[in-house]
């Protein structure tokens, strides 16, 4: 690696001596009836760090991130998040897992008939249970935080993409959830938009934010990232901190994938 | 060709009869427009709820009532059920039978609407940790409704013009009025000239009102177009 | 009192021949001057559209009912010695253009303006476009909801009952005139019906499904 890009990455976060990673992915499978989509991933996600799942259209990322927030059910193996096993049939454990997890979409879905602010007071009032006034405070602040403190009152179709994302982003953040989930939030934007949203999500990275991102963008995965994360047919083919992945790559899938240009 | 000389004159005597014919209607499509809403909505909900047979009871009848004639239906409610030993007065006859008709075309309306939203909207509220009722009010029901809003007072007016056919069963409304009027004065076709343009009138009223309650209950389209 | 009987139901069934009868005397008619509606309505000259919208918004603000009474008594005011069958066929007619009118004038706007301006560049007139570039797409379109609403000339048929025609609907007051069995009657001419509406309902989810298909 060079001097240039040395100084370009951010500290790496130490992960706390003892402490509980705040994501374990052991040994997970999951099929769509008779496809396979994940072959026995295992995975450790730190408090604290920024992990890259990179890797071809269609090699399970999206399912791998929907099984840790229980948007998929799994077929085998386990997830723990926060200490808690993650099962989509046992109500309390998903209850708990929305309160720690965060999750970013490419389509954003907000909800288009609710303003930003109402989208983002939605949960702080119906789940949380918080005061309208307290969740606007709350709101406003996030809203400042992505940089579109002006945009309260709009409806998302007012919005460019990079700024629905950002509100999507928001949406999240305000739950103030331990982790964030990021599935490829840039792949649905111009080119001349990206930059806003990874601006936002640079941020919380140095903030301390942990956070798990499927992305193809791989300057932003090399300079930010703590880990990174191959995966191949449903497999981690290879993870390792981003110098070395994009160094140095083990494997000829890899070396392949980096090669292309993605 | 014949000549023929219109004559309004009838009006002088009897517009206030008129006018109560159309307050009548106003009425009863009124009524039967809130409680059709509301057997529409209950009925969209387990059509597209988990119990296959609530919801295929729910369909039979949506499809039973959507392909059976309004007015053979009115002859059920007030003729068929006296003889099942349930006397109704026309007016009451008239209201379940435009209520029945209502929930049934609105019904399908709103399910159209609920099958619209997209997944990942309902998986992002799940994100957030709204619970399943949460996400059915929020994110589900309030959009759906306020997408085929503009159906559903499409359909509302059609019902209100509909219900003249209550003047079958001598329900008290303004066909029922008009009939009246022309068998005493005998200028049949003036007078249903003047029924037509009092329908007209009310279904623009009917237009107008269904619209400003929409603006109401739906901020967005009010503040989307300003 | 005579019970209702096989007789009857014959007779129901008999007269439903007129309500399909007056079912296709009125999309016939009315399919015709829907589709003089619905070319108005996307006409170039103004006053053609303002015409033609105008009589839609007229029609469909007005009960059927009320412009059965108004065909029925506007024919005998002509002195013509009128037959219900006229008047119902004429009501029926009018009713019918204005909501194929309109549903026409939707699928037609539908065809991508593309569509328009390519044609327009390979070189057809206007009566050109229309024939061999537009309509033929919107007619595709045009299927499920002509279908659907055939349901509704159907079912709209059972008014002519009130000027006396004697269709199914009517069939059954007079069965039940003498029956005094009102339930099982009209219980009978909505099975009846429901035989008729069904398959067109059927069909015209049946077409929608495919053109969504086709997409
Ligand atoms: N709901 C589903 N039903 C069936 N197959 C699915 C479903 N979701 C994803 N898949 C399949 O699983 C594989 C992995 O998909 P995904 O996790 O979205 O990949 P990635 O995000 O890496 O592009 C793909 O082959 C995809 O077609
Ligand atoms: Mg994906």
């Amino acid at each position: 690696m060079s001097v240039n890009e040395a100084a370009g990455t951010r500290p790496r976060n130490e992960a706390v001596p003892g402490a509980e990673p705040i994501i374990v992915v052991d040994n997970v499978s999951k099929s769509f009836g008779p496809l396979q989509v994940l072959h026995g991933v295992s995975l450790t996600i730190e408090r604290g760090t920024m992990v890259a799942i990179v890797g071809r259209s269609g090699s399970g990322k999206s399912t791998l991130l929907r099984c840790m927030n229980a948007l998929d059910e799994t077929n085998g193996g386990t997830i723990k998040v926060c200490g808690n096993a993650v099962a989509m049939s046992d109500r309390a454990s998903v209850k708990r897992l929305r309160t720690d997890v965060g999750m970013v979409f490419q389509s954003y879905n907000l909800f288009p008939h609710l303003t930003v602010l109402r989208n983002i007071t939605l949960a702080l009032t119906v789940v949380q249970k918080k005061a309208r006034v307290e969740a606007e405070k709350i709101a406003r602040d996030v809203l400042a935080l992505v940089g579109l403190a002006d945009k309260a009152e709009s409806y998302p179709e007012q919005l460019s993409g990079g700024q629905a994302q950002r509100v999507a982003i928001a949406r999240s953040l305000a739950l103030s959830p331990k982790v964030l989930l990021f599935d490829e939030v840039t792949s649905a934007l111009d080119p001349e938009l990206t930059g806003e949203v990874l601006k936002v999500m640079e941020d919380l990275a140095r903030q301390g934010m942990t956070m798990v991102l499927v992305t193809h963008e791989m300057a932003f995965a090399r300079r930010l990232a703590d880990i990174v994360v191959f995966m191949h047919q449903g497999k981690v083919w290879e993870a390792g901190p981003p110098a070395e992945i994009f160094a140095d790559p083990k494997t000829p899938e890899l070396r392949q994938f980096l090669s292309s240009g993605l | 060709m014949i000549s023929y000389t219109f004559d309004f004159s009838f009006l002088l005597t009897t517009w206030p009869a008129f006018m109560r014919g159309a307050w009548q209607t106003i009425l009863l499509a009124g009524s039967s427009i809130a409680f059709g809403f509301v057997l529409a909505l209950v009925c969209a909900i387990i059509r597209s709820g988990k119990s296959k047979l609530a919801a295929g009871l729910v369909g039979a009848y949506v499809e039973v009532i959507r392909n059976t004639p309004l007015l053979v239906q009115i002859f059920i409610v007030y003729f068929g059920l006296p003889s099942l030993g349930l006397r109704l007065s026309a007016e009451t006859a008239a209201v379940i039978a435009l209520v029945i008709n209502t929930g049934a075309y609105g019904s399908e309306i709103i399910r159209a609407g609920i099958d619209s939203i997209a997944k990942g909207q309902i998986e992002a509220a799940e994100c957030l940790g709204l619970n399943k009722l949460q996400i059915y009010w929020h994110i589900v029901l309030i959009p759906a409704v306020e997408r085929v809003y503009p159906a559903l007072s499409s359909q509302f007016v059609l019902l209100m013009l509909s219900s003249s056919i209550t003047s079958q069963i001598s329900a008290q409304e303004l066909t029922a009025e008009a009939n009246m009027i022309q068998s005493e004065t005998f200028r049949s076709f003036e007078v249903y000239l003047i029924v037509a343009a009092v329908y007209l009138a009310l279904s623009v009223l009917f237009r107008v009102v269904l619209w400003a309650i929409g603006e109401v209950a739906f901020v967005r389209r009010r503040k989307l177009r300003t | 009192m005579i019970q209702f009987s096989s007789t009857h139901l014959i007779y129901l069934i008999e007269a439903a021949r007129w309500t399909v009868l007056l079912s296709v005397l009125a999309f016939i008619g009315g399919g015709a001057f829907g589709l003089v509606l619905a070319l108005g309505r996307v006409s170039q000259h103004k006053w053609l559209r303002w015409l033609s919208a105008a009589y839609i918004q007229i029609i469909q603000g007005t009960p059927l009912l009320v412009v059965l009474f108004l065909a029925y008594f506007g024919l005998s005011i002509l002195g013509l010695d009128i037959e219900p069958i006229i008047a119902a066929g004429l009501s029926l007619t009018v009713y019918t253009a204005a909501f194929l009118g309109e549903i026409w004038r939707g699928c037609i706007l539908s065809v991508p303006k593309t569509q328009w301006e390519a044609s327009n560049c390979i070189g057809l007139s206007r009566a050109q476009q229309y024939r061999y570039v537009i309509l033929p797409q919107a007619a595709r379109i045009a299927i499920p909801p002509t279908v659907g609403f055939m349901v509704q000339i159907v079912k709209n048929t059972s008014i002519t009952s009130i000027i006396g025609f004697v269709e199914l609907a009517r069939a059954g007051q007079i069965v039940n005139n003498s029956t005094f069995q009102p339930f099982i009657t009209f219980v009978f001419v909505a099975i009846i019906y429901f035989a008729m509406c069904y398959p067109l309902s059927l069909a015209s989810r049946h077409f929608e499904r495919k053109l969504n298909v086709g997409k």
